[in-house]
């Protein structure tokens, strides 16, 4: 700290936790508390942005299936609702071993840290795995509208066929997005896997893990209500 | 660093409840109940949201400023939603005339 600033109608009250301040602090923050909450306030701002990013999705989905109705529930039909069900489950065991990940980050514990990193990672990408053999198969259904669109008569089950095709439309944008948001995930976790391998997670200052695992969560949470609104319209029941 | 977080065990007991509610929802599809299968899924569907942002991502243990941001963010997906609804939904009242 120079004279010149320490005195004079401008200057700071002195900073005393610049007295244990560690590496992780930016100077911008009187402690690692205040930075901690400005980072994570910062981050739910952003998921309350992406909620409406999604939101708007949704929307649109809310008022074609109240329009197609029978459209909407002969596409759902089509998907299948154990690969979905099964996506669900891995995604729900992701995020409990993301959860499980912060919990070693904050005490200080690489090794799990690393470990429930790399199986978040690993459920991850099974997700996506699934999630592209769904497509796969819809491909060898021609059930890709705009690409590869001619539906077998019986899986229209007596809809329109433009509806069913626009149930798909939702199908393909809908899980594309969440996808494309699982792929980003999934970088965002290496990234950190990496930097905890190296030690660059110092106990004092785990927020890039927490902040990456509330952006996963937030992706699973999608998933909790994408489940529900394109596997199971109209119930599977005879 | 003062901030409470919830123990090992509360993210097992979350996780569990959290994979019976997704079996739920799954068998809930088979039974007919007619439109209550909508309402349920989706009932069900908000009960794994709060349990996820509660406890995995801490909201339960978070300071207010943040549970605040969590219901603006509702509050203009409610916005954005009903009043694009009350739109369409409610063109087939008037007749406007055409061109």
């Amino acid at each position: 700290m120079s004279e010149s600033a320490a005195s004079g109608p401008l200057a700071l009250p002195p900073r005393e936790s610049a007295l244990s301040a560690s590496p992780a602090l930016h100077h911008q923050f009187e402690d690692i508390e205040q930075q901690h909450d400005a980072g994570n306030f910062g981050i739910w701002v952003f998921l309350a942005t992406e909620m409406l990013f999604f939101g708007g999705v949704f929307t649109g989905y809310i008022i074609y299936r109240s329009l197609y109705y029978s459209g909407f529930a002969a596409g759902s039909h089509g998907l299948e609702i154990d690969l979905g069900a099964a996506m669900m489950f891995v995604l729900l065991a992701s995020s409990f071993t993301m959860a499980m990940a912060v919990h070693a980050a904050r005490e200080g514990k690489h090794r799990p840290l690393i470990g429930f990193l790399s199986v978040t990672i690993i459920l991850g990408v099974a997700f996506l795995g699934m999630k592209f053999t769904e497509y796969f198969h819809k491909w060898q259904e021609h059930m890709v509208p705009g690409l590869n669109f001619h539906p077998a008569l019986e899986s229209l089950r007596g809809a329109p066929e433009h509806t069913v095709e626009l149930f798909m439309c939702f199908y393909f944008f809908m899980t594309g997005l969440h996808a494309l948001h699982m792929i980003i995930g999934i970088g965002l976790l290496t990234v950190m896997a990496i930097l905890a391998w190296r030690g660059k997670i110092p106990r004092e200052n785990y927020n890039r893990v927490e902040f990456s695992g509330l952006y996963w969560h937030f992706v699973d949470i999608i998933w909790i209500y994408l489940f529900p609104l394109l596997y199971l319209i109209g119930g599977r029941y005879k | 660093m003062s901030e409470q977080t919830p123990s090992v065990g509360t993210y097992i007991l979350v996780f569990m409840a959290l994979l019976v509610l997704a079996a739920l929802t799954t068998g809930i599809a088979y039974v007919n109940l007619g439109p209550f299968n909508t309402v349920i899924a989706l009932a069900i569907a908000v009960v794994k949201m709060s349990l996820v942002g509660l406890f995995f991502m801490h909201l339960w243990y978070s300071p207010g400023l943040n549970r605040i941001v969590v219901l603006a963010g509702f509050f203009w997906l409610a916005l954005m939603v009903s009043f694009t609804l009350a739109d369409v939904f409610t063109r087939s009242w008037i007749n406007p005339p055409g061109p």
